[in-house]
């Protein structure tokens, strides 16, 4: 009864101090010190939220630059990928699908070696980023679409090259582009 | 893999070097009273806790009062989870009017993180309010992780002490892992996280309208609080259902290196406390090192799955269930330092891996999660193979088996197996019947061997109480909620009890000081048979086991 009684209370205290105290001691000083990020990454554009940037969206017109595939349709309730094995046939069928559909979308030529993200669905099916090769494959189709003319192409170009994001300081993870922050950029070029 | 991906790994591994004996000596005056940095900023707390619950922290206990305190004070935990997600609706706190949980769930959830595993058969962020996740289970992340530190220091007392029946206190040793070392590690963590993106407040879900005019909700919460604790403690569940993979709770590479970091830390350093209390940190480096030869061996074997050229792909490199900011080798380091270490979190759907790469998860579950294992949990873990080592190495040479200058004799021998079977029994038999029931079987998201794997990686998962999953498998029934809520429950408590039995029994024995004849324990020699012990009892026990999911899986991919 006695061991009882002061497993109540200790649970209690615990409670107290790591469910209460210490979230809201974590919010209070980041919300102070890194707001936007504490409220996540939040774009607005005309008062209006448009998105996270964190957050990938679904991109499938040919005015720009198409995202990765994802099992959830970058619905984040729930976030999720597709969790097919190596030797599913599903998943076989998916990326060949993936493939030609790139292809045939960006018109290019059936040899060209896709950048592997763009065949295969993230993990959280919200993967905000593609890579540099990716952005650049989708150029000319939407040059084209947007009828841009070579001045324009050329900031675009430049917009991608500043936009690509090195490994966090030279060594840490993947070189990446941030699709949402990209075609933002385009639609500022129009 | 470049010369960039190799930097990412010899640094990771250097720090986690560099960084065991800091923790590991500061973690050594932590348990054993002695003054430290932390004392004056929150010595005070620790003094009103035991004014709050009144108790001497000096009175300590045998090991049945210590298992008694401890089995009270996790029931009490469970009982309290499982009350607010059955009724999370009417509690405050709850921005999306997210339904009471069903009882099944509730249970298998209540448990998982009662056990230090974090097996998720929900989605966080379409099934918890942001009370339960906060009230609930951000405390038990912290206090799982604390009660398997105070089983160590249990048995750590056991050796270091002679011709007692004192283990400790249970609530002394719980307080000062809690304060000391968990919290704040977490408070500074989870901001830094922030500052990197993960999401920290209390607002609702925001609808926005995409670029292309959908509309897209986004879900929000106190995360980062979460996540800290999430990977310090070895927990591992994420707030949401992505977890480590979604941008939310992992949105950087640095995030990603130091959440990483964070998986193996405490563990790594328990090793350095370990050998430090008993009194040879030449013997704890000992244990450090068996550890990380398993880990490097099992990280390359991943590594080189996941880079050669793939039967079905080609030289395409498979980045199905990974994300672009991590690329492969950060996706395989975590796959196998999350499955070696009993934490379970992932920034990789481990389904959609190579069958080899995924057989290394699996193998790390399976070898009883001592690779450096769960906070307190992997170092106990590791004595009970010890324990069974130099028995056997005993009866090679026909001598009494002498561990730290204590006898080890037949109850010794008899709790280390039942600590060993307990969970091996889980994983067999909990996977043969789910293989041949139609509520197993209908859960599965692939068909024939990948798909035992699924159902093989679950039970291995909750009996190891890692969490991880192969997570096309649909847990969330009746069948695996209960089954896999057994499965946790004896592979946490099943080692636990044992363990503190020998606690209790190997503290009364006396001390013999070592002669020329003593097995030493902190040798090349013993590394080997160390080794050699951990993989041939792993290695008979699951064999046939993997070769009907991931080893037939590779040779039908291969042909």
């Amino acid at each position: 009864m006695k061991t009882l009684i002061i497993s109540l209370k200790i649970f209690l205290f615990f409670t107290v101090l790591t469910g209460i105290l210490y979230p809201l001691l974590v919010t209070g000083i980041t919300q102070l010190s890194f707001p936007a990020k504490a409220n996540g990454s939040l774009i607005m554009k005309d008062n209006k939220t448009i998105g996270s940037e964190l957050i990938g969206q679904q991109f499938d017109s040919t005015i720009y630059f198409s995202s990765r595939p994802s099992a959830i349709s970058y619905n984040p309730l729930p976030s999720g990928g597709s969790n097919y094995g190596l030797t599913n046939p599903k998943l076989k069928a998916l990326v060949a699908e993936c493939k030609k559909q790139f292809i045939d979308f960006n018109g290019l030529d059936s040899l060209t070696v896709i950048p592997s993200e763009m065949v295969f669905a993230s993990a959280s099916g919200l993967d905000p980023h593609i890579s540099l090769n990716a952005a650049l494959l989708q150029v000319e189709r939407i040059i084209k679409s947007r009828q841009f003319n070579e001045d324009k192409k050329q900031r675009l170009l430049q917009a991608i090259a500043l936009l690509t994001e090195a490994p966090q300081f030279s060594i840490l993870g993947e070189q990446r582009i941030n699709v949402l922050l990209l075609n933002l950029k385009l639609n500022e070029l129009e | 893999m470049t010369a960039q991906d190799v930097i990412q790994v010899i640094l990771y591994f250097a720090l986690l070097i560099g960084l065991t004996p800091v923790l590991g000596n500061y973690m050594s005056q932590v348990f054993n009273g002695e003054r430290h940095f932390m004392l004056p900023i929150f010595g005070w707390l620790e003094r009103l806790i035991y004014k709050f619950i009144g108790v001497n922290p000096y009175e300590e206990m045998n090991w049945k009062s210590f298992a008694r305190g401890l089995l009270l004070f996790n029931l009490i935990g469970f009982v309290f989870l499982f009350i607010i997600q059955l009724t999370q609706g009417y509690l405050p706190m709850n921005p999306g009017h997210l339904p009471n949980v069903l009882w099944h769930s509730a249970f298998n959830t209540s448990v998982s993180f009662v056990t230090n595993t974090n097996w998720q058969g929900y989605a966080g962020e379409t099934t918890l309010s942001y009370f339960v996740q906060m009230v609930g289970l951000t405390v038990q992340n912290f206090v799982s992780a604390a009660t398997g530190i105070a089983v160590l220091l249990a048995i750590i007392r056991g050796f270091s002490r002679k011709t007692t029946d004192q283990l400790g206190n249970f609530w002394t040793d719980l307080t000062r892992s809690t304060l000391y070392v968990l919290l704040p590690l977490s408070i500074v963590f989870a901001i830094v996280l922030v500052s990197q993106g993960v999401v920290q407040n209390f607002k609702t879900y925001e609808t926005v309208q995409t670029l292309q005019g959908a509309q897209q909700i986004i879900p929000m919460g106190p995360a980062a609080s979460q996540i800290a604790i999430k990977q310090i403690g070895t927990n591992g569940g994420g707030f949401f259902n992505a977890n480590s993979a979604h941008p939310f709770e992992n949105p950087t590479p640095l995030s990603n290196f130091l959440e990483m970091l964070f998986i193996l830390l405490i563990p790594a350093a328990l090793t350095y406390t370990y050998g430090k209390m008993v009194g040879s940190t030449r013997h704890g480096w000992t244990i450090f090192s068996v550890m990380m030869i398993l880990l490097v061996t099992g990280l390359s074997i991943s590594l080189y799955a996941e880079y050669s050229t793939n039967p079905v792909f080609g030289n395409l490199p498979l980045m199905e269930g990974k994300e672009t900011r991590f690329g492969i080798t950060n996706s395989v380091l975590w796959s196998t330092f999350t499955s070696a270490a009993s934490n379970g979190s992932v920034n990789t759907m481990l389904d959609s891996l190579s069958p080899l790469a995924g057989m290394v998860a699996m193998i790390n579950l399976m070898l009883g999660e001592i690779i450096f294992g769960g906070v307190g949990a992997g170092m106990y873990g590791m004595v009970i193979f010890i324990i069974l080592t130099v028995f056997i190495a005993g009866l090679m040479v026909g001598r009494t088996p002498e561990y730290l200058g204590k006898k080890i004799e037949a109850f010794e021998v008899q709790m280390a197996i039942i600590a060993i079977l307990a969970p091996s029994f889980v994983i067999l038999l909990f996977t043969a019947w789910a293989s041949v029931s139609s509520a197993g079987l209908s859960g599965l998201n692939n068909s024939g061997a990948h798909g035992f794997s699924e159902i093989l990686y679950a039970y291995s998962s909750a009996a190891g109480n890692n969490g991880s999953a192969f997570a096309g498998l649909n847990a969330n029934t009746v069948f695996y909620n209960i089954t896999l809520g057994l499965g946790m429950l004896i592979g946490r408590f099943g080692v636990i009890l044992p363990v503190l039995a020998i606690a209790g029994n190997i503290a009364k024995k006396k001390i013999t000081p070592p002669s020329a004849g003593t097995f030493r324990t902190d040798n090349w020699l013993f590394i080997g048979l160390l080794i050699a012990v951990i993989l041939i009892v792993g290695g008979l026990t699951f064999f046939p086991a993997l070769s009907l999911g991931p080893i037939i899986e590779h040779l039908i991919m291969t042909n």
